[in-house]
C-alpha cells in the first residue's frame, strides 16, 4: 500500500501546513525518493542498522507465554535494539538523510523523551546539532530522559503553551521549522504529519516487518496467521504491518491506548473514539470536540499518549485491511506483569498494549482457524523507562 | 470579484472571544472606527502552528473562556455592517468539523467576506473552492518567500479578495525590523497577480513600519501588536494603536 504522488492514503494524509513549509517538504520528498533508489544510501543505512543499532532484531518464540495463551506467540524483539526501541531505525534513516541534504541542524519533538533520546543519539553519532522540544509538564515528569538528552549533546527546550505535552511540542517544532527551514531538518518521531513524513518514516521502520516476514519463512516455512502492534502515532505498527499488507492470509491488528476506557473520555484511542479531521499537517482520525478543537489524550503509556494517528492507519482502518481495537491502561498493565513473570522480559508499556490486545484476540483466531494461531507481536521497546510508572501502578514502593 | 481593499490599506486582526466575546467585538469596532480598511477575525484554535506567543496566548484565553465557532460567526455578524469587509482567519480543522459547506453558508449569512486559511493550500482545497464559489466568498491563501514561482502563480489563480504574503519565514509576532525579503516577494507576486491586491503580514507594529510596507504592498496587515494592545490597554488601547498605525498610510 503506497500513498499517491501527493501523499494521500485514500482521503487521508496530504499536506495541511503553511505554504512556507511546502518547499521544504518537496525538497525532503525528492531527497527521500532519491535515497530510496540509491544503492549507496541503502548500503549505508543497512550498515548503520546492523553495526550500530543491532538489527535484525530477534524473532523470539515466547514458549511460556504461548502455553498460557494457547497460541504460538513470537515476539519481534525491538526492545533489544540500541536505545531500547524500534525508534532507532527512524532516527538513523532521517539523520542520514539530513546529512545528504547538507543541513547541519535537527529539531525533534518528544513526549516522554524516548524519541528525543533517540534523536540525540543519532545526532551525536552523525555529528548534527540537535534541539528537542518537550512539553514543560513532560520535562518535569521525565527528568532522567532530559538528562540523557543533555549527556548526548542535545539542547532541550521546554514548551509552556497549550497542554504543555507532546502535541504542543510538535506545534513548537513546526514553528521552529517554519523559521529555520533552510538549515534545519525536522526529525518527526512517528509516521504522521504532512507528506512525505508518513511514507518516509514508514520506509525507515519497515525493516521490522520485512525482517519478521523473512524470519517466519525461515523458522516456520510459512507466514504467521496474524501480526499485532500497539498504535499511538503508529510508527512501530506501520513498520510491522507494511510487509504483511499484501499477504491476505495474514490478519493485522493495531491496539490503541484506551486509557481509562474509551467511554470515560480519558483515552488516546483516536480511531475508536475520535473522528475524521486535520491535525499536525495531515487528514486522519483525531480526538476533537464538536468545534474541531483537539482534545487532550490520556494513556498510562507516554508513547501512545497522542490525540491523532498516522494517516496510513486511518486508511487501513477504513478499508478493513487492519483491525484497530482499544486496550485500557489496566489490561496493558496486566499484560506488562504477565510478560515479566512468564518470560523474564520487562516490556515497554506501549508494547504491553500490543500483548494485551493479542491475548484478547487469540481465542477469536483459534475459533476461526480451528487450531492454535501463530501470532507475531511487535515488542517495540523495553520497559526500563517505565519503572517509575510500574512502581506507582503496582504500589511497589515500601 | 472585486478586490477587498485598495492601496494603501490597513488590515487589522483580532481573535474572536478575546478577552471575551463582547470585548472582542468592541475591540474590532474600535479598530474599524479608527480607520482600518479591512478586518480579520481570528478563530481561536487549540493548535495554532503559524502563530507566535501573543496570538497563541490570546487563543488559549479565548478557548479557556469557552468561545465556540458560533461565537466567531456572531462576532462577524456584529461588525460586518460597518462598511469594511470582514474576513475570518482560521486553521482548517474547525471549518472541516463545522462542515465546509455549512460554514461557508453561515459565514456568508453573517455578512462575512471570506476566509484566510493559513494551513490550507489550494492543492488540498477542492471542497472549499466549491463552497466559496457557491456562496460568493473570498478565499485568501498564503504565499511565502520560499514559494516557487510556479506555486505563486497557482496560488494567485485560486485567490479572491487579496493574496496574503508572509513577509518573513517564521511565525506571527511583532518585530522591530520589517523583512528585507518582503519587497522581493511582493514583486514576484505582483508580476502575476493582476488586479488582485497583495497584503503583507507578520511583524508590523508601528506607523513607520506601516509606511515602509505600504510603499511596496497594497495592504499592511497588523495582528499581534493589536492583540497586545487589546490585552494591555483594552478597547481604548486598540483605538489608539489603530489611529497611530493609520498615520503611517500616506492618504
Amino acid at each position: 500500500m503506497q500513498a499517491d504522488a501527493t501523499g494521500h492514503f485514500g482521503p487521508y494524509g496530504g499536506r495541511f501546513v503553511p505554504e512556507a513549509l511546502i518547499a521544504a517538504l518537496d525538497e525532503l520528498d525528492a531527497h527521500h525518493r532519491k535515497a530510496m533508489a540509491d544503492p549507496e544510501f541503502s548500503a549505508e543505512f543497512g550498515r548503520m542498522l546492523r553495526e550500530y543499532a543491532g538489527t535484525p532484531s530477534l524473532l523470539y518464540e515466547a514458549a511460556r507465554l504461548s502455553a498460557h495463551a494457547g497460541a504460538r506467540i513470537f515476539l519481534k524483539r525491538e526492545d533489544l535494539n540500541h536505545t531500547g526501541a524500534h525508534k532507532v531505525r527512524n532516527v538513523l534513516g532521517q539523520a542520514l538523510l539530513t546529512k545528504r541534504m547538507g543541513k547541519p541542524r535537527v529539531i525533534a519533538e518528544t513526549g516522554a523523551g524516548q524519541h528525543g533520546v533517540a534523536s540525540a543519539t543519532a545526532c551525536a553519532y552523525l555529528d548534527l546539532e540537535c534541539v528537542v522540544y518537550m512539553g514543560a509538564v513532560d520535562v518535569k515528569r521525565q527528568a532522567l530522559n532530559v538528562a540523557r538528552m543533555k549527556m548526548l549533546g542535545a539542547t532541550v527546550v521546554p514548551v509552556d503553551t497549550g497542554s504543555q505535552t507532546l502535541k504542543d511540542a510538535i506545534n513548537e517544532a513546526l514553528r521552529d521549522w517554519v523559521t529555520n527551514v533552510d538549515t534545519t531538518h525536522y526529525l518527526l518521531g512517528t509516521a504522521a504529519g504532512p507528506h512525505p513524513f508518513p511514507t518516509m518514516v514508514r520506509d525507515y521502520v519497515r525493516g521490522i516487518g520485512d525482517e519478521a516476514r523473512a524470519q517466519c519463512l525461515d523458522l516456520l516455512q510459512k507466514l504467521p496467521d496474524a501480526v499485532t502492534a500497539a498504535v499511538g502515532g503508529g510508527s512501530n505498527a506501520i513498520g510491522m504491518f507494511q510487509a504483511f499488507i499484501p499477504a491476505e492470509s495474514v490478519r493485522i491488528f493495531g491496539f490503541e491506548a484506551g486509557g481509562e476506557g474509551v467511554s470515560t473520555g480519558r483515552t488516546a484511542a483516536s480511531i475508536t473514539a475520535g473522528g475524521k479531521g486535520v491535525l499536525h499537517g495531515a487528514r486522519t482520525y483525531l480526538l476533537q470536540d464538536d468545534d474541531g478543537q483537539t482534545i487532550e489524550s490520556h494513556s498510562i503509556s507516554a508513547g501512545l499518549d497522542y490525540p491523532a494517528v498516522g494517516p496510513q492507519h486511518a486508511w487501513l482502518h477504513d478499508t478493513g485491511r487492519a483491525t484497530y481495537e482499544p486496550v485500557d491502561d489496566r489490561e496493558a498493565m496486566d499484560a506488562f506483569l504477565l510478560l515479566c513473570k512468564t518470560e523474564g522480559i520487562i516490556p515497554a508499556i506501549e508494547s504491553a498494549h500490543a500483548l494485551a490486545g493479542t491475548l484478547r484476540v487469540i481465542p477469536r483466531l483459534r475459533e476461526e482457524l480451528g487450531r492454535e494461531p501463530v501470532v507475531v507481536v511487535c515488542l517495540s521497546g523495553r520497559g526500563d523507562k517505565d519503572m517509575h510508572t510500574a512502581i506507582d501502578y503496582f504500589g511497589l514502593e515500601s | 470579484m472585486t478586490p477587498m481593499f485598495k492601496k494603501p490599506a490597513l488590515v487589522g486582526y483580532l481573535p474572536a472571544g478575546f478577552p471575551d466575546v463582547p470585548q472582542g467585538i468592541a475591540g474590532i469596532k474600535a479598530m474599524i472606527e479608527a480607520g482600518v480598511d479591512a478586518v480579520e477575525v481570528g478563530l481561536p484554535y487549540s493548535d495554532p502552528v503559524m502563530d507566535g506567543p501573543v496570538i497563541q496566548r490570546a487563543a488559549e484565553k479565548a478557548l479557556a473562556g469557552g468561545v465556540r465557532t458560533r461565537d466567531v460567526l456572531a462576532t462577524v455578524e456584529a461588525v460586518s455592517g460597518m462598511g469594511v469587509p470582514v474576513v475570518v482567519m482560521t486553521y482548517w480543522n474547525p471549518v472541516e468539523r463545522y462542515g465546509v459547506g455549512a460554514f461557508a453558508r453561515d459565514l456568508a449569512a453573517a455578512g462575512g467576506a471570506g476566509l484566510i486559511t493559513p494551513d490550507l493550500i489550494p492543492d488540498e482545497a477542492d471542497e472549499w473552492l466549491a463552497a466559496s464559489d457557491e456562496h460568493k466568498l473570498d478565499r485568501v491563501f498564503l504565499v511565502s518567500p520560499s514559494s516557487t514561482d510556479e506555486r505563486i502563480a497557482m496560488t494567485v489563480k485560486h485567490c479572491r479578495g487579496f493574496i496574503y504574503a508572509t513577509a518573513v519565514m517564521g511565525v506571527t509576532g511583532a518585530r522591530d525590523e520589517t523583512s528585507a525579503v518582503a519587497p522581493k516577494l511582493v514583486a514576484r507576486v505582483k508580476a502575476v497577480a493582476g488586479a488582485l491586491p497583495v497584503g503583507v503580514g507578520l511583524g508590523v507594529r508601528n506607523a513607520a513600519q506601516v509606511a515602509e510596507v505600504a510603499s511596496y504592498a497594497d495592504g499592511v496587515i497588523v495582528g499581534s501588536a493589536l492583540v497586545s494592545a487589546l490585552g494591555e490597554g483594552g478597547v481604548q488601547g486598540v483605538r489608539e494603536l489603530t489611529t497611530h498605525l493609520v498615520g503611517g498610510l500616506s492618504r
